[in-house]
């Protein structure tokens, strides 16, 4: 459990960041709150020669309202966000998938942009991104390009991020009145990543839903978006045979790994359980 | 083997200088170049939280800290906890309420617990439940901490405490 | 002053039996002092790790060590070629087989040790150790024991190769280690075919580990020029250990210092001797330095000292009303690549033939294999005494089959067999004689505690609902225990019998110190020994000093496991009290005058029967005993006590608990656990409150998360923190305990032990409640642990 050696860099801006990036090449790892990045290194399955560390790095921290979305800082850890009254009060949901990541001292470390740029299926955030309809700002030597939480997950480990670049903040649009949402996670106990779970976002009108989106975690390479599922409330009273109609259809794209959380088939059927639990959440939620 | 470089911060109050590679963990700093023991290590996976210590204001799990991270922080562990012979409020507590037997995960569960009264002076036993779920205990079971870290809370709001063992409970003369 | 109040301040200063004293020990842990050995540093100390095997079985072709040694900061790097000259490559185990120290030409487990690195400091030491190359050819792996015994299966212990006895009598396979069996067959049999009914249940009690917070580890340190080795070790017996290491290493005892600092926390996990004791031991005297060994998370959980593995048939025979007539048990027993089990010599599965339990059943009938398969080694009593978990277990499921088989309530099917009160002294069929206990009671008062009726009613209103989203289930155990290792007639380790010791010297001050040959994990032994001091002998707890833990001062003692140390070391502390005491009588008689027997010993004097006012303080005999003693009587005031007890104390205990499983995740909630244990004499309720909550937690860990199991090339699965179910404060549930006090009429203070009913005691339980969730849909039984995968699984096979 001790990591191979490299060499440690602290820059104090971006630029510096970027600088360091283009030195370094394939042999930089950027470091963030560690608690991904770290413990693969501990077990030699990672073994950078440099690591840029992005804790002095202004920019990159602060949550603010700008036009109707909420820019989060990539270095913006769980905690802070489960501890931001501006969050609490503009992205409920945002405090509700932070309080069932990992545990307390992991979320002071944790930072939400390491959790979406790690790339692991495992993670919670990327769900809940693409639940949101978030935008991720990632910038590089040649400038800064935004890419939507729904295209930004390739594979396992395996992200839109290019060699060079850094994930500087994320937006994510402030729902509308009328809309509720909800994080439901199976976990084993706490601390540990999810069985399955899934997050949701629906906008109820007069008694039905005018819009909804799904994701799932865990059940597959990356995140999951559910489009059928969400497609298939639309137009409808959230009403337990439209819950679950959603679920049947999330789990019908469920392509999950067994391992001692469960085989394919109850990782399958968790995660249309979860879609349910966090529909019925949702709807509860709605103001 | 990387170059060494020296990283300085203040520990318990004391502001202290130490060489390190950059690879170094934290825990492993203070515990084998500081002389600081009481953060233990259980399991270097970031799971037990008995490598617990306060840094800048948080909790961390000093097996997946850094130490060069570390440069200009403020450190507090538990070795910094008693003040002039006085017992902190929670290290009373812990004994008080036997809320320790082997004593290994005790001093992660102090100085977790300490942080937890700074942002929540008065928890619920479920939120006490909740924001300790860091650090495991395979002796007690927990109530008992649970017990402890509210006779503290108690004591450090100024309202007098109690230990829930009173001494001759089921002894009569 | 009225006599009660003066009485009541004295007994207050004393800290006697029976005070929720609080803890000694703790003001050293929370201000960060404890001393566990990776704590301990010493001047030119040296750090070591191990290479270990990625495979289950494998043939070494070749260890290339030659690119570590060349590594900067590498002291050396051993392998089992540097060990058989001192012929340590191989070392015995305490179940009467041999384990490879290093692994000599094939490894028979993944993460079998295989080269032991010694560098400057554990960073070096990682690097070196990925430089270290092994040539294997992979072997087929056999994980199972019950295809371990198929003619073809591999040989996992070439070297035992046509030996067609072992330890425990014949090998009937090259993969069979013994069989061993107890009880009268033929009656049992017999029983069998007369009963009415009859029930038969297959079980598998999971590989568990006992997973301390603290690894285990090591510090030893040669002194060439004196000759002596001093090791500072994570062991619950460290006397044990010395005379391990004076038979492996052939210097003499007296040569040898064996100290177990404070211990963070034990669970059985560190009875045993390990391949990297061995190794830093050997390291040292090699290397004439300091060499520490301390294993990673995942180094315990897949190397040192598993639990449990027993695949377990039971059979009741009963007439209609549900008075069991005889029970008979068959168990295929899964020890892992060598035979290590931490057992008595003569019982190679422990104490398991308790498992007729708290029931006066006429006819028993036990028969125990032991098999090799390609897993580690292990066996060991995890928080409990040997095997006794997996009896109680047993039986505690087989009244429940029965129970329901008979559709009688699980409580009266109890009730209708508990051994009664005027039946103790009770000799089972197995042999055992239980010393006291008294079940009705204690059954009765949890069900009132409860409103068992109630609860039952719920039940039932929720079984008729289809629309209820949880099944409730609601278990009862009411197990009896079997501690105290124990009569040396019976028990003994390596030949020693199991008894335990305690020395104590009253200073002239009247203040004392005791030594022990038990060392505490956290039990407390520091704070209860002196109550139990106090009380006996008169000498405020206070005032007395308790020290375990090195051999070099404590008088030779057994260790601390099986809860122990209360019935036999405890016992040793009051009759060495009472040595004490009778002394100071003498001394108290000749100060003032009067025959020995006109005094009575008075809480902490001896006062002159019918005249109070002539008095002697044990304060005041203390310091005479250093200037004023009786002509003819020795100077000082000091005792020695060796306990060899008569007899295994018998705790007990009624446990009921209540789930609410989610028929469609599978995830469990436990709502209540009401747990009543009765220990006998209790010296420090607190302290007893404390190892209950405990033990409860860590069987609610087993019965609802751990296992390590493997897959079929014999990888261990599970090694980690992320996966080894340890429960944080969120899924621990919140727990109720009571008490009721039968004492032990054979200890001198009627102390019985806890700190493993509540273990042995739950696990049972929540086994009871999760089938009784089911049982209205046919359920007797399924396999624990109950986690949401498994119970799921079972809901799904229901068509839930
Ligand atoms: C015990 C434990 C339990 C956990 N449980 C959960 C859980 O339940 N759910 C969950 O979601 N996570 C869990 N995690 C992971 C944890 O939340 C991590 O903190 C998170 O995944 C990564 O965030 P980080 O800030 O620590 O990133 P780091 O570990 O520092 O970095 C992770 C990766 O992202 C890259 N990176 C980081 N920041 C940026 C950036 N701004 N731009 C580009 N690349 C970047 C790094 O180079 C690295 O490759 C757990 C971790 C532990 C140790
Ligand atoms: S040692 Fe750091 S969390 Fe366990
Ligand atoms: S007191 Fe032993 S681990 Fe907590």
């Amino acid at each position: 459990m001790i990591p191979r050696s490299f060499e440690y860099h602290a820059p104090t801006a971006l630029p510096e960041v970027i600088a360091l990036l283009g030195q370094y090449g394939d042999e930089a790892k950027l470091l963030a709150g560690g608690h991904s990045l770290l413990p693969m290194m501990k077990l030699r399955f990672a073994g950078p020669g440099h690591l840029i560390d992005l804790r002095k790095v202004a920019e990159l921290k602060g949550i603010s309202v700008v036009g109707s979305e909420l820019h989060i800082g990539a270095m913006t850890t769980e905690n802070e966000l489960i501890f931001s009254k501006l969050v609490a009060e503009k992205l409920p949901l945002l405090v509700e998938v932070a309080r069932q990541i990992a545990d307390p001292q992991v979320r002071y470390k944790g930072t939400i942009g390491g959790d979406i740029s790690h790339g692991d299926p495992g993670n919670d955030h990327p769900a809940v991104m693409m639940a949101m309809d978030a935008t991720f700002v990632l910038v590089s030597a040649t400038g800064e390009r935004l890419v939507k939480a729904t295209e930004f997950f390739h594979g396992m480990y395996d992200t839109a991020l290019t060699p060079g670049e850094v994930m500087t903040q994320i937006r994510i649009p402030v729902p509308p009145a009328g809309t509720g949402s909800s994080y439901a996670k199976l976990k084993r106990k706490t601390g540990d990543y999810a069985t399955a779970a899934a997050a949701v976002v629906v906008q109820v009108q007069n008694g039905v839903c005018s819009a909804a989106r799904i994701a799932l975690t865990n059940v597959g390479p990356t995140a999951l978006f559910a489009t059928d599922a969400a497609a298939s409330l639309v137009g409808k009273p959230i009403d337990d045979a439209a819950i679950v109609q959603a679920a049947k259809l999330a789990m019908a794209i469920c392509e999950p790994v067994a391992d001692l959380r469960g085989d394919e088939a109850y990782k399958t059927a968790m995660a249309g359980q979860m879609v349910e639990r966090a529909l019925r959440s949702a709807v509860s939620h709605v103001k | 083997m990387s170059k060494k470089t020296i990283v300085s911060f203040k520990l318990n109050g004391t502001a202290t200088d130490v060489m390190v590679e950059p690879r170094e963990l934290l825990i492993h700093t203070l515990r084998e170049k500081l002389s600081i023991t009481g953060p233990h290590i259980g399991c270097e996976t970031s799971h037990c939280g008995t490598c617990t210590v306060d840094l800048d204001g948080i909790s961390v799990k000093s097996c997946t800290v850094l130490t060069v991270q570390c440069e200009g922080a403020e450190m507090l562990t538990i070795e910094g906890f008693a003040k002039g012979g006085v017992l902190h409020p929670l290290q009373e507590a812990f004994t008080q309420e036997h809320g320790l037997q082997c004593g290994y995960c005790t001093p992660g569960m102090i100085t977790r617990a300490y942080r937890l009264l700074q942002e929540n002076p008065s928890p619920t036993e479920e939120e006490i439940r909740f924001w300790m779920a860091g650090n495991l205990c395979r002796c007690t079971g927990y109530q008992n901490i649970v017990k402890a870290i509210q006779y503290a809370a108690a004591k450090m709001r100024g309202e007098s405490v109690t230990s829930s063992h009173p001494l001759m409970a089921e002894i009569s003369a | 002053m009225d006599q009660n109040v003066e009485n009541h301040g004295r007994l207050e200063k004393l800290e006697g039996i029976g005070c929720s004293r609080k803890r000694r020990e703790d003001p050293r842990f929370i201000q960060g002092k404890g001393n566990y050995v990776d704590d301990i540093k010493l001047p030119g100390m040296l750090f070591a790790v191990m290479v270990r095997s990625p495979y289950a079985h494998a043939k070494i072709k070749s260890i290339d060590t030659s690119k570590a040694k060349a590594y900067p900061g590498v002291h050396a790097v051993l392998t089992a070629d540097d060990l058989k000259p001192l012929k340590l490559h191989w070392m015995p185990t305490l179940a009467g087989d041999v384990q490879a120290v290093l692994a000599d030409g094939y490894v028979s487990f993944q993460n079998q040790e295989v080269a032991f690195v010694v560098a400057d400091d554990r960073y070096v030491a990682a690097d070196a150790a990925e430089l270290v190359e092994v040539d294997y050819e992979e072997l087929p792996a056999v994980v199972d024991p019950f295809k371990a015994l198929l003619p073809d299966a591999p040989v996992i212990r070439p070297d035992l190769d046509g030996k067609s006895v072992g330890a425990h009598g014949a090998r009937k396979h090259h993969n069979h280690i013994f069989n061993w069996q107890i009880g009268d067959k033929d009656k049992t049999d017999r029983a069998f075919t007369d009963a009415e009914v009859t029930v038969k249940q297959d079980m598998h009690y999971p590989r568990v580990h006992p997973c301390p917070l603290e690894t285990c580890g090591s510090l030893a340190s040669y002194d060439a020029i004196r000759g002596d080795l001093t090791v500072w070790i994570t062991s619950q017996a460290p006397h044990v250990v010395r005379t391990v290491v004076g038979l492996l290493s052939s210097i003499p005892e007296s040569k040898i210092r064996i100290i177990s600092p404070d211990i963070g926390g034990g669970f059985g996990n560190k009875v045993g001797v390990y391949p990297g004791y061995v190794c830093s031991i050997v390291a040292s005297i090699v290397l004439g330095r300091p060499v520490k060994w301390i294993e990673s998370r995942s180094e315990n959980l897949t190397t040192t000292a598993f639990a449990r593995d027993y695949w377990m048939t039971g059979e009741l025979a009963a007439d209609r009303n549900g008075k069991i007539k005889a029970l008979r048990v068959n168990v295929t027993a899964d020890h892992g690549a060598f035979d290590a089990c931490a057992d008595p010599t003569k019982w190679p599965a422990g104490m398991f033939h308790v498992c007729t339990g708290s029931y006066d059943i006429p006819n028993a009938h036990v028969s125990v294999d032991g098999v090799y398969t390609n897993k580690f080694p292990g066996g060991v009593a995890y928080r409990c005494s040997f095997r006794v978990t997996e009896a109680v277990y047993l039986v505690e499921r087989m009244i429940d089959v029965l129970a329901q088989k008979l559709n009688i309530d699980k409580a009266e099917i109890r009730k209708r067999n508990f051994i009664k009160y005027e039946q103790f002294p009770y000799l089972t069929p197995l042999g055992l004689e239980f010393d006291s206990g008294n079940y009705l009671p204690a059954l009765e008062k949890v069900l009132e505690a409860v409103d068992y009726t109630a609860l039952r009613a719920e039940q039932a209103q929720k079984r008729a609902d289809p629309n209820c989203p949880t099944l409730m289930g609601i278990g009862i155990t009411t197990f009896t225990e079997i501690v105290g290792a124990g009569p040396s007639k019976s028990c003994d380790i390596l030949g020693i019998g199991m008894f335990d010791s305690c020395e104590i010297r009253v200073h002239p001050d009247g203040s004392a110190i005791a030594r022990m040959g038990t060392i505490s994990q956290g039990q407390g032994h520091q704070t209860t020994y002196a109550q139990i001091i106090a009380s006996e002998s008169g000498i405020a707890a206070s005032q007395i000093a308790v020290e375990e833990g090195d051999t070099s001062t404590a008088p030779y003692g057994l260790g601390t496991y099986g809860s122990r140390s209360t019935p036999v070391a405890g016992a040793a502390v009051a009759r060495a009290s009472r040595k004490i005491r009778e002394k100071a009588r003498k001394i108290a008689a000749h100060l003032l005058e009067v025959a020995p027997d006109d005094l009575e010993f008075d809480l902490d004097q001896f006062k002159v029967k019918g005249d109070p006012s002539k008095a002697k303080t044990m304060k005041e005999i203390a310091w005479a005993a250093y200037n004023n003693v009786p002509e003819g009587m020795e100077m000082g005031l000091e005792a020695v006590d060796y306990y060899d007890p008569p007899n295994f104390t018998f705790p007990f205990g009624a446990y009921l608990c209540v789930v609410d499983v989610n028929k469609k995740t599978g995830e469990t909630k436990v709502r209540r656990f009401y747990a009543l244990d009765d220990c006998g004499t209790r010296i420090n309720p607190m302290i007893i409150e404390g190892q209950i909550h405990g033990g409860l937690t860590e069987g609610f860990a087993v019965a609802m998360g751990q296992e390590l199991p493997y897959d079929e090339q014999g990888n261990v699965l599970g090694g980690t923190l992320m996966d080894y179910f340890l429960p944080t404060s969120v899924e621990t549930p919140h727990w109720e305990t009571d008490f009721t006090v039968t004492p032990s009429p054979h200890h001198p203070i009627g102390a019985k032990g806890v700190a493993e009913s509540p273990h042995v005691g739950s696990i049972p339980c929540f086994s009871s409640a999760m089938v009784d969730a089911f049982a209205h849909l046919g359920t007797t039984h399924f396999n624990m642990p109950y986690n949401s995968y498994r119970v799921w699984q079972h809901a799904q096979s229901l068509g839930l």
